[in-house]
Parts: C-alpha cells; structure tokens; sequence
C-alpha cells in the first residue's frame, strides 16, 4: 500500500521505532500491519515503542485512554494498533499540540 | 536499610516536583542475613538492591507527583552500570528524576553515589496501575511518611 504525505513520513519514522525497537526487519512492517497481531510486538516492547514515539514527536500517546477504550468495547483494536491507524493517530496529536 | 525486608530507603532529603526529582539517603547495615551469602568473608551490597534502591526512589517520586493514587510497579531496567563495590555502613545517596512520564508508565533515570562518586546507575521504567488494595495503600503512606516524603511534599 502507498503512503502518503505526512503520513508517509510519520510511517517512515514510526516504522523505524518498531524495527529497531522489536527487532523486526523493515520491510516487513506495512500500512496493514497490526502491530501486536501481525508484528507480534508484546505489551512491555510496545511501551518502549510508546515511549520512543513521545520522545520523537514531542507528543504523549493516550494509551491508558486506547486501552480503556479497547477493553470496554468501545473500538477495536485495529482504530489504533494497525499501522496506518496509529500513524494517523500520531498525526493527529502532532496537529493537535501544533494548534 | 533493611535488606532481608527490602526497605532500601532511610529518608527522602530532597523532592522537587518542579524538576521532577527526587534524593533520598541510606545506609547500608553492618549486618544482614544477607551478607551470609554475598559473600562469605567479604560482605557486599548485591548489585541488584542496589538497583531495586534506585526503583524505589523511582517509585517514591512518580508516586509523589501523583498524590499517592498510582502504584507504581517495576517494568524494565535499561543500560544498569555497577560500577564500584558498596561494603557494609556504606552512606548512600540515591537520586532519581523524570525522563519521561508516558500514559500508563514513566521512564526515570536514578543513580547511587557513594563517597561522592557513582556507585551504580540506571534507566528504569516502571509502569502505573492502582492500588489493588487498601492495605498495600496503607502501608505505602506509612513508609512514605516514615521516610520523610510526606513532609516534603508541596
């Protein structure tokens, strides 16, 4: 799938994080992944994953929000671990902190 | 310190929730169970409670900054140097501060000075979650106080 844009160059970045951050080769990680589904990254790995995203963008990803969300039915997973979906979703803290 | 109790903090000096950081003293006993196995005949401090000290100074300042309503649990300890051996009656100071607080966990950098130089030093995260009960909270607060923490708190 094509990327974009931005988003293109959030992707880059966060699909760098991921790689170096859970050992996985780059070019395995696309806009469909789903990070912990596809990617198999565990919870204490997407921490650091997280933490590597906040650092780089200067943001801070809601992820006890996400996760509160996730577990009461409130979305699914995919709005935020799928690849494209959380890079959209780092876009949208960057413009949010721009505004 | 109480080692076989894992109480590695003996007082809170210093809280400063500006620059997110804490200092924090201790010392080490000239005798604990302990020091039977590590090691017979030349006792010393084993590196990981020199560790677990940094953790709980961590642990003291993300609690402190967040009003003692988060209990904070060790996750992972990144990029640990020992860099010296702590014997016996050693005085220790034990600093930590804020690298950065995530939704759901913190990063913290901590380091153990002993005579003036680093003793031991370290990344750790640690993640936040509630109290899973009274009592743990209870027991917290006491060694908080116990600790001097709460009245520093500002």
């Amino acid at each position: 799938m094509e990327v974009e844009g931005a988003m293109s160059s959030t992707f880059h970045s966060v699909a760098e994080i991921i790689a170096d951050t859970g050992q996985i080769p780059f070019e395995e990680i696309t806009p469909d992944s789903h990070t912990i589904n596809d990617l198999e990254i565990d919870s204490l790995d997407f921490l650091d994953i997280v933490f590597a995203i906040d650092k780089t963008f200067g943001i801070k990803i809601p992820l006890e929000t996400w996760t509160k969300d996730i577990n009461e039915g409130q979305a699914s997973s995919d709005k935020y671990f799928i690849m494209s979906n959380l890079c959209a979703r780092v876009d949208e803290l960057i413009a949010a902190k721009a505004a | 310190m109480r080692l076989e109790y894992f109480k590695m903090i003996d007082e809170v000096l210093a809280l400063s929730t500006d620059e997110q950081s804490l200092v924090a003293r201790s010392k080490v006993p000239r005798k604990s169970p302990v020091f039977e196995g590590h090691f017979p005949g030349y006792p010393l401090m084993p590196g990981v409670l020199l560790i677990e000290a940094m953790a709980q100074a961590s642990g003291f300042l993300i609690m402190a900054l967040n009003e003692f309503s988060l209990l904070p649990l060790l996750i992972s300890v990144d990029e640990a140097k020992l860099r010296k051996p702590v014997e016996p009656e050693s005085e220790l100071i034990i600093e930590a501060w804020v690298e950065h607080a995530g939704s759901g966990f913190s990063v913290m950098k901590a380091q153990v000075l002993h005579d003036g130089s680093q003793a031991c030093k370290g990344t750790i995260k640690m993640k936040t979650m509630p109290f899973p009960n009274e009592e743990l909270h209870r027991h917290i607060m006491t060694s908080a106080e116990d600790a001097g923490l709460l009245a520093l708190e500002v």
